[in-house]
């Protein structure tokens, strides 16, 4: 079922276009991520949904009501939503349960109610013990789970996180990722969340909205998004990868200076046709092998190492395929290792070899 | 971003009632309260100055046009001449004042002279002492005739002369500059604290001595910061009353703000006296365009923000030398003329020395308990300067708000009316004032009303600068975040907003308060026989010559003072003064 729904959202400024069309319906309880680097309208669009910013064009609506039109615009303290700022926001001058009870305060809740359940919250994210301190005393850590809990514990429709990890350090950052999705599993609320970083949207997610200059490149699952890119934005953006242009015929799919039989594809090419396109290929996919010996699998092409680089979880490999002026970049296991100058076989997924257009 | 509550509530008006109704029925709160406040400043701001413009082109009496007061103003020797006095006094009160406060700057910036809080010390004690309280401390110190200074020197040497006359014109540059020498001190200070050390080091590593680093590198990379002081201190200078009223009319020696003061004597002419203040006024907006002009240039490295490491230069024996004088330009600006003062307010007869029969409280009791005046005009300083620092406040804080919160357009116009004030002298602001208000038809001329609008008005600009940056320091997502869990913009304000201002709001009120309790300039030619102050009272009693009840008052100011500056350093921190530097 549809909680909030967003219909060919625009917002400009002036010339400057912030969203330029944005459409995309979100289920109750789902988790969807906006993802795009900075400037790509994520945030314009969160503060839309928000109620801090009226749209130019388009409606807003959430459980079929209208929130948001050029027109009319619902405040955002009418909207039933909470919100995770990148700084938190936590007030200074109140204690950590007198912020997550200001909600419910609101609410008009009895005293007694509102005493269990921000203790009950705060229990969840494991800041029970410091519900007296006042937030000039707690960690980064600390705060965003008291953000946390002062957004959820007023039971929301939908909960908004503008890029709330941004200001926690690496590690800290990882965990809090799996607490968010943890935190959504256990009260499913239906959730959009802003960032940059694909790693929080792929853990946090049920769906990805991948965001260019104002427009989502795909909205999909985190597996698909990676998998399946439908843009060279998106193959670009999610993970790194290598992008081939190729000519696609009725029997093989030539690149620069190499080819591969198109049946080795079984299908994998289907409804493309034929004609010039370029191709994501993901530098894990694609396995090495030592020269002296062909693999046995059908889309295998001879290539020489030319740069290596150890990171030690992998090897990253750049080869060149024989008589090619392209260069692939490999992931390899620690255990694989060639020499620069060494002569290889690259043998392709022919299901890993995607094109985007 | 626009408020959008009311345009909700405006859509869900069913339906549309014409004309004048709907009108004003689209008028949102907060444009109601931009005219508000656009309606105020033009009040405090616009009309002074207007009526300052507008008077100063009309014949008294009958208001029409006429260029004579202009004829008049400039028309006579001895008015260009004190033209002339008050820019030398300017010039060579900035130049003293760069004697005293370089050194100061340098050796607390960066040198490794111990006891820096002294030199601290001697900055505070300048600011807490005004300058007509100076110059009255050293009256009884160098006065020609019953300065202990000059007794000392004749029962020395037997001369006749003084040896130092405190009424001439370097007395007052002397006390200007005692009194104003803080501000190159902090604007020195503030640009030595920019430079990093790597900056002195690299002419270290290529063979340059200590002091010719220092003369040759780090002072031309402050030049900028020294010379955005010496504004300040020449426009201070120019505007001031109180020491060119107590030292120079004495001394014969005729200043603008004097003239200007005896515009306003007998025969009365108000409109010459706008017109003479033209000078003032347009000098004072120059040259802090300059000056902003200046410290905004980019390349200097006193102005690109962090200062990168410092370290403390080891000048060896010369610690001792720069401590001395630190000291030397305190005793002179602070400890001398107070304790002379205090001295003074507890004896019978200053001339009398220091004698157990010469002791007294009468000057203490006759002003708390027998004369209506001074316990009027106390009354009146506190009533006044705590009057006007709310409303100033208050109005700071509206205008900060709207302006940061980006809540209506045109916001800043607003902003600019608050500042305005900062470009024009307190003296002019005064003659604005009366221009505007003193004649029918509001003729508040001799009302407290006049008086707390005229401070209001000049301290407009203290309040705005700390009230925005109070709002600059709260990320609007605070309020956000009170919104977004359904509280209304009113409720985020009582809630958060306000909770977190009150430092700021605590500090402006005293940035406020401290200078409006002792204020004289724009007093002077606002107030009546009812609504007199302590400052305007001293001035009157030093014109009696009665310096040992000058004395008690002084030290009522002094030690009130004090409390209040005590009262920021506790409850504000210690930089609370020194957030707003003029």
């Amino acid at each position: 079922m549809t909680k909030l729904a967003l219909h060919n959202l625009v917002k400009r400024y002036g010339e400057a276009v912030a969203v330029d069309g944005i459409s995309m319906e979100i289920g109750e309880g789902e988790f969807v991520s906006l993802l795009g680097p900075s400037g790509c309208g994520k945030t314009t669009t969160l503060r839309m949904i928000a109620g801090f910013m009226k749209p130019t064009e388009g409606v807003i609506t959430m459980d079929g009501r209208e929130l948001s039109s050029p027109k009319t615009s619902l405040p955002p303290e009418r909207r039933d939503m909470s919100m995770i700022f990148q700084s938190y926001a936590i007030w200074p001058n109140m204690t950590v349960a007198q912020n997550v009870g200001f909600g419910l305060k609101l609410r008009k809740l009895p005293a007694d109610e509102i005493k269990r359940q921000t203790m009950e919250i705060l229990e969840v994210v494991q800041m029970a013990h410091l519900a007296d301190r006042y937030p000039a005393e707690l960690s980064g850590g600390q705060q965003q789970r008291v953000a946390l809990a002062r957004a959820i514990v007023v039971k929301p429709g939908v909960l908004l996180l503008d890029e709330p990890l941004s200001n926690l350090d690496a590690n800290l950052r990882e965990e809090m990722r799996f607490e968010i999705r943890r935190l959504h599993d256990e009260f499913r609320i239906t959730t959009v969340y802003v960032t940059h970083d694909q790693g929080e949207a792929m853990v946090t997610s049920d769906r990805i909205a991948v965001m260019n200059a104002g427009r989502i490149e795909q909205i999909a699952p985190p597996y698909e998004i990676y998998n399946r890119p439908e843009s060279a934005f998106v193959a670009g953006f999610i993970g790194r990868t290598n992008f081939l242009d190729g000519e696609l015929a009725a029997d093989r799919l030539s690149f620069d200076g190499f080819a591969l039989d198109r049946r080795v594809f079984n299908g994998a090419l289907e409804g493309r046709g034929q004609g010039r396109m370029r191709f994501s290929i993901r530098p894990q996919t694609i396995r090495l092998h030592r020269g002296d010996t062909r693999p046995g699998a059908a889309a295998a092409v001879p290539a020489a190492v030319t740069e290596r680089a150890y990171l030690g979880e992998t090897w990253d490999y750049v080869v060149t395929p024989e008589g090619s002026g392209s260069a692939l970049r490999v992931a390899a296991l620690p255990n694989e290792i060639h020499q620069v100058g060494d002569r290889v076989w690259l043998e392709f997924d022919p299901k890993q070899v995607i094109a985007i257009g | 971003m626009t408020d959008n509550t009311t345009q909700y509530s405006r859509t869900a008006t069913v339906e549309p009632p014409a004309g004048l109704i709907r009108r004003l029925r689209n008028l949102e709160p907060v444009n109601l309260l931009w005219f508000a406040l656009f309606a105020i400043l033009i009040v405090l701001v616009v009309g002074p100055i207007g009526f300052l413009l507008a008077v100063s082109f009309q014949e008294g009496g009958n208001g029409a046009f006429t260029l004579d007061n202009y004829a008049e103003a400039y028309g006579r020797w001895r008015y260009l001449e004190a033209l002339i006095n008050s820019c030398l006094l300017g010039i060579c009160t900035a130049a003293l004042c760069v004697v005293f406060a370089v050194p100061m700057a340098w050796a607390v910036s960066r040198t490794n002279m111990p006891a820096k809080w002294f030199a601290w010390a001697s900055v505070l004690g300048a600011f807490i002492l005004p300058p007509y309280l100076t110059s009255i401390g050293w009256i009884l110190i160098a006065g020609p005739n019953s300065g202990w200074l000059n007794e000392g020197w004749r029962w020395l040497t037997g001369a006749e002369a003084p040896l130092f006359d405190i009424y001439s014109f370097f007395g007052m540059v002397l006390m200007i500059a005692l009194n104003a020498f803080p501000f190159i001190f902090l604007f020195t200070k503030a640009g030595l604290d920019m430079i990093s050390s790597e900056m002195e080091e690299a002419a270290s590593i290529l063979g340059a001595s200590t002091w010719y680093t220092s003369i040759k590198i780090t002072l031309p990379l402050v030049w900028p910061s020294i010379l955005g002081g010496i504004i300040i201190v020449f426009l201070e200078s120019i505007a001031l009353f109180g020491v060119p009223a107590i030292l120079g009319i004495p001394a014969r020696i005729n200043l603008v703000t004097t003239q200007l003061f005896q515009f306003f004597g007998y025969p009365f002419k108000m409109e010459v006296a706008a017109a003479y203040s033209m000078p003032l006024l347009l000098i004072t907006i120059c040259l802090i365009w300059v000056q902003r002009l200046m410290l905004n240039r980019k390349g200097f490295v006193t102005q690109t923000g962090k200062g990168g490491e410092r370290r403390e230069i080891d000048v060896g024996r010369w610690k001792w030398a720069l401590l001395a004088w630190c000291g030397f330009v305190g005793a002179l600006a602070m400890y001398l003329p107070g304790y002379t003062m205090v001295v003074a307010s507890f004896s019978e007869a200053w001339g009398k020395g220091l004698t157990a029969e010469n002791l007294t409280l009468q000057h203490y009791y006759d002003i708390f308990f027998v004369q209506k005046l001074t316990q009027e005009a106390i009354f009146n300083s506190f009533f006044f300067a705590g009057v006007a620092g709310i409303g100033a406040l208050t109005i700071a804080l509206c205008v900060a708000y709207v302006v940061s919160r980006k809540l209506v357009p045109f916001a800043n116009v607003l902003a600019f009316l608050c500042m305005a004030p900062f470009v024009i002298p307190g003296i002019v602001l005064a003659i604005g004032f009366y221009a505007a208000y003193a004649p029918p038809p509001l003729a508040l001329y001799g009302t407290s009303g006049i008086i707390i609008l005229a401070f209001m008005a000049r301290f407009l600009p203290i309040s705005y600068g700390t009230a925005a940056a109070g709002m600059r320091s709260i990320n609007p997502e605070m309020e956000e975040a009170v919104r977004v869990l359904g509280g209304s913009r009113l409720v985020a304000i009582r809630h958060v907003v306000a909770p977190l201002l009150k430092k700021t709001l605590f500090a402006g009120f005293l940035l406020v308060v401290i200078p409006a309790t002792r204020e004289l300039s724009a007093a002077i030619f606002l107030v009546g026989p009812e609504t007199r102050v302590m400052s305007v009272l001293i001035f009157d009693m030093t014109e009696e010559g009665r310096f040992e009840a000058v004395a008690a008052l002084g030290c009522i100011i002094l030690v009130t003072t004090t409390f209040l500056v005590w009262l920021g350093f506790k409850l504000v921190g210690r930089d609370f003064m020194m957030r707003t530097p003029r």
